[in-house]
C-alpha cells in the first residue's frame, strides 16, 4: 500500500531531522556554557573595553570558564563595568587576588577576557580548612571570588591607535 | 403530500446579472422532480442554492422544514448529510481510486467496518455497472464512466434527497436506459426524493412525477409529464420541440448581431 | 472632475478588495488553525508531510550540501589571507544557522511545495472537488486545508535543520578534507562561537515564521483562485512571488529583532 511507504518515509524524515538537531546540539553549538548551567556573577571595571562584547568568553589559560553577561557605563564615574557569569563548576576556585585582562585571539580574532588566578595567603588557606569560611554564611570572609564580588585588578584592552601613537611619540622624543 | 424542498419568491443575482427573478417551486417527498431548461439558465445554480453553497439575494429555501440559509454552519453541515448531489463534472477525487471515492462518504460519516464498507461500495458500483473498474483511478475513466462512478458515490450514504445534475450527459443509449431505470428504482426502493436536472426531455419525462421548465429567469411551465406534453404555452412547446426560433432565446443576452458587427467599422 | 472622482473611487475599491482578501485569508487561516487534525485526520497530515516534506528532502539536501561547500571555498580564500582559516567553521555554521538555512529552505520550499499546494488546491476547486466535499458535509478546511497547513508548518523547520546540518558537513568536506583546515579547529572554534539558544533556536524560529507565511499564502491562493487554467497558473506564480518577497522582508525584520540590537 502506498500509504505504508509514505509512513515509513515520513518516519525516516523525522529521524533525519532529529539526527540533524543532535548534530547541531552536540557538535556545532556549545551547549555546555549556553547559560543552561548554574553560574555566579562577578563585576569588573575597565578603563577601556576595546572590542569586548556581551557573550564574549572568559578564559583561564585558554579554558572557557564563563561569559560576559552585560557591559554598561557606571553612572557616577563613567567607567565601563563588565558583568561576568562564571560557571558554578568553578566555585571557590579563583582567589580574590585574581586579575582580568582583555585579550585578543590571533591578530584579528575576537576579544575575550583572560582571568589570571592570584594567590592565597597561607593563613587564609588554613582558615578555610579549619573554619570552613567559604561554607559559612558570610561570603565576604571567603578569600575566593564569590557571587557579586568585584575584581579590582584589571588590564584594559590594547587599542592599536594608542599603541601607534605612543610609538610615534617615543620616536619623536628621542 | 409533504414537501422536501420548498422555494418561495427567490431572487438570485450573479454580479450585475439576474439569474432568478422571484421563482417559487417545491419538491414533493418520494417523487422525482425534473428541472429542464436551456443551457446557462441557472439549473446548476439552483441546485447549489438548495445545497446552501450559494446564498440567494432574497426569498426562502426550506429543506425538510428548515431554512437552508438561516441555520448555523454546523447545522447546515448536518442537513447536508441528508442530501447528496451528483455534480455535472462528476467531481471525483482525483487522488483516490474509484473504490476509495465511493467509500469516502462512508468512511467520513460512519464508523462501519472496512469489510462492510467494501460490500456496500461493491453493491453501489454494481448498480452503476462499474464494479469491474473499482481499482481504476478517475483519470483512467471516460467521461460517462466518471459520471456513473460519481453517481455511485452520491448514493453511497442513502440520503433523503439526491440532486442529479445532468446524469445522462455523455452516456450511450444503453447506459442511459440503465441510468433512467436506476434513478427510478432507487427512488422507489429507498424512498428517496430526487431532483433531476437534464436536457433529455423525453427520457426524464418518462420517470418524472413532476417537471419544471425554466427560461428567462423564471419558471415557464410546471406540471406532471402529461400536462407538460399537452401544454399549449408557446415557450414550453418550443423547448419540447427544440425550435431555434421562438419566445425562448437561444442566444446569451446581447445587442443585435447587426449593430455589433457594424460597430466595428 | 469626474475623472478624478473615478480615480479615487478606484483606489477606494482596490483598497476595499485588498482588505476583504486579507480578511478572507485570515478566516481561512483560523479555520485551518482551529481545525487541528482530528485523530482520524492524523493519517492525512502524515501523508501530507510525505508530500510536502519528504518529497522536498532531496532538493533541500543537495542544495544544503552545495551551499556549505561553496561557502567553505569562498570563506577559505578570504580567511587564509589573514591566517584566520581556523574561523572557517564558525563562518560556515553561523551563516547557515542564522540566515541561509531558514531563508534558502523557505525559498526552495515555496518553489517546490508551495506552488504545488496552490496548483493542487486550485485544481480541486476547478474540478468542483471542494464543492462536492462541502455537499458531502465534509468541511474542506478541515479535510483538505488543515492537514496541508500543519504538514507544511511541521516540515519546513525540519528541512531547515537538515539543510544547515548538511551544509556544515559540506563545509567540513571542502574546508577540512580538501583544503586542509585542521578538523579539530573547524569543530572546536565553531563550538565556542555558535550558541544554541541564540543561533540555532533563533534560526528555527525564523524557519517556523517562514513556514507559516509560505503555507498560508500557498493555501489561500489556491483556495481563492479563479477556477480556470489561467487562474490557477496565475495563483501559482503569485504564491512563489509573494512568498519569496515576504520571506526576504520578514527575514530582515526578524534578523533586526534577533541579532540587530544587542
Ligand atoms: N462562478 C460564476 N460567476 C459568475 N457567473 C456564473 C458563475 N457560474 C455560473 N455563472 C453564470 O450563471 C448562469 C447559470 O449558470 P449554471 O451553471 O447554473 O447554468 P446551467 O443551467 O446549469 O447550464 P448548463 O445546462 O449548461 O449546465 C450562467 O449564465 C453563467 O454565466
Ligand atoms: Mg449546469
Amino acid at each position: 500500500m502506498t500509504s505504508r511507504k509514505a509512513e515509513i518515509l515520513v518516519g525516516f524524515f523525522v529521524a533525519l531531522a532529529i539526527a540533524a538537531t543532535l548534530l547541531l546540539a552536540l557538535k556545532v553549538a556549545n551547549q555546555g556554557m549556553a547559560g543552561s548551567g548554574e553560574t555566579y556573577k562577578l563585576n569588573a571595571r575597565f578603563d577601556n573595553i576595546g572590542g569586548l562584547k556581551a557573550r564574549s568568553s572568559v578564559k583561564v589559560g585558554g579554558v572557557v570558564v564563563g561569559r560576559v553577561e552585560r557591559i554598561y557605563l557606571d553612572g557616577a564615574d563613567l567607567i565601563p563595568v563588565v558583568e561576568l557569569q562564571i560557571s558554578s563548576e568553578y566555585k571557590n576556585t579563583f582567589p580574590d587576588t585574581s586579575s582580568l585582562s582583555i585579550l585578543t585571539s590571533g591578530l584579528l580574532g575576537e576579544q575575550f577576557i583572560g582571568l589570571q588566578p592570584g594567590f592565597i595567603f597561607p593563613e587564609d588557606l588554613v582558615s578555610i580548612e579549619e573554619d570552613k569560611v567559604c561554607e559559612s554564611a558570610d561570603l565576604r570572609q571567603c578569600p575566593y571570588l564569590t557571587e557579586g564580588e568585584e575584581i579590582f585588578d584589571t588590564k584594559s584592552a590594547l587599542v592599536l591607535e594608542d599603541l601607534i601613537g605612543q610609538f610615534l611619540f617615543n620616536q619623536g622624543s628621542e | 403530500m409533504t414537501k422536501v424542498v420548498e422555494i418561495t419568491n427567490m431572487h438570485f443575482t450573479r454580479g450585475e446579472r439576474t439569474i432568478y427573478e422571484n421563482i417559487s417551486l417545491s419538491v414533493a417527498k418520494g417523487g422525482i422532480t425534473a428541472i429542464m431548461g436551456p443551457s446557462g439558465i441557472g439549473k446548476t445554480t439552483l441546485l447549489k442554492i438548495i445545497g446552501g453553497q450559494l446564498v440567494p439575494n432574497s426569498g426562502d429555501v426550506i429543506f425538510q422544514g428548515e431554512n437552508v440559509h438561516k441555520v448555523s454552519r454546523s447545522r447546515l453541515y448536518e442537513m447536508r448529510r441528508k442530501m447528496s448531489m451528483l455534480f455535472q463534472s462528476g467531481a471525483l477525487f482525483t487522488n483516490m481510486s474509484v473504490f476509495d471515492n465511493v467509500a469516502f462518504p462512508l468512511r467520513e460519516h460512519t464508523k462501519l467496518d472496512e469489510s462492510i464498507i467494501s460490500t456496500i461500495v461493491k453493491l453501489k458500483l454494481e448498480a452503476v455497472g462499474l464494479r469491474g473498474a473499482l481499482g481504476l483511478m478517475p483519470s483512467e475513466l471516460s467521461g460517462g464512466m466518471a459520471r456513473r462512478a460519481a453517481l455511485a458515490r452520491a448514493i453511497a450514504l442513502d440520503p433523503d434527497l439526491i440532486m442529479y445534475d445532468e446524469p445522462f450527459a455523455g452516456q450511450d443509449p444503453i447506459s442511459m436506459g440503465v441510468l433512467v431505470e436506476l434513478i427510478k428504482t432507487l427512488n422507489k426502493a429507498l424512498d428517496l426524493t430526487s431532483i433531476v436536472v437534464t436536457h433529455d426531455v423525453s427520457e426524464v419525462l418518462e420517470i418524472a412525477d413532476y417537471a419544471y421548465i425554466m427560461a428567462n429567469k423564471t419558471i415557464i411551465g410546471a406540471g406532471t409529464p402529461e400536462e407538460i406534453k399537452n401544454s399549449d404555452s408557446p415557450l414550453v412547446r418550443q423547448f419540447l420541440n427544440g425550435d431555434a426560433d421562438g419566445p425562448v432565446p437561444f442566444h446569451y443576452n446581447a445587442e443585435s448581431l447587426q449593430d455589433d458587427l457594424l460597430a466595428v467599422n | 472632475m469626474t475623472q478624478l472622482a473615478n480615480y479615487f473611487a478606484s483606489i477606494g475599491r482596490t483598497t476595499i478588495e485588498k482588505v476583504v482578501a486579507i480578511g478572507q485569508a485570515s478566516l481561512m487561516l483560523f479555520g485551518a488553525l482551529f481545525a487541528f487534525p482530528k485523530v482520524k485526520n492524523i493519517g492525512l497530515t502524515i501523508h501530507q508531510i510525505y508530500v510536502v516534506g519528504v518529497q522536498s528532502l532531496l532538493i533541500i539536501m543537495v542544495s544544503g550540501l552545495f551551499i556549505g561547500m561553496v561557502m567553505a571555498l569562498q570563506g577559505y580564500t578570504i580567511l587564509v589571507n589573514y591566517g584566520a582559516e581556523g574561523s572557517l567553521g564558525p563562518m560556515v555554521a553561523l551563516s547557515l544557522l542564522r540566515e541561509l538555512g531558514p531563508v534558502v529552505t523557505a525559498l526552495l520550499f515555496a518553489g517546490r511545495a508551495g506552488s504545488a499546494l496552490t496548483a493542487e488546491i486550485g485544481l480541486m476547486k476547478a474540478t468542483e472537488q471542494l464543492s462536492s466535499l462541502e455537499m458531502m458535509a465534509v468541511d474542506p478546511l478541515r479535510r483538505v486545508i488543515a492537514p496541508r497547513f500543519w504538514a507544511g508548518v511541521i516540515s519546513m523547520p525540519m528541512l531547515a535543520i537538515i539543510f544547515s546540518a548538511i551544509g556544515i558537513l559540506g563545509g567540513h568536506l571542502v574546508g577540512v578534507d580538501w583544503l586542509g583546515v585542521d578538523s579539530g579547529s573547524y569543530w572546536s572554534i565553531m563550538q565556542s562561537t555558535v550558541e544554541w539558544d541564540k543561533d540555532v533556536v533563533n534560526g528555527i524560529i525564523k524557519s517556523i515564521v517562514f513556514a507559516l507565511v509560505v503555507v498560508w499564502i500557498a493555501l489561500y491562493k489556491g483556495y481563492s483562485c479563479v477556477p480556470t487554467s489561467e487562474g490557477i497558473s496565475q495563483a501559482t506564480t503569485q504564491t512563489v512571488v509573494y512568498s519569496s518577497l515576504l520571506i526576504l522582508g520578514l527575514d530582515f525584520i526578524l534578523t533586526a529583532l534577533m541579532f540587530g540590537i544587542s
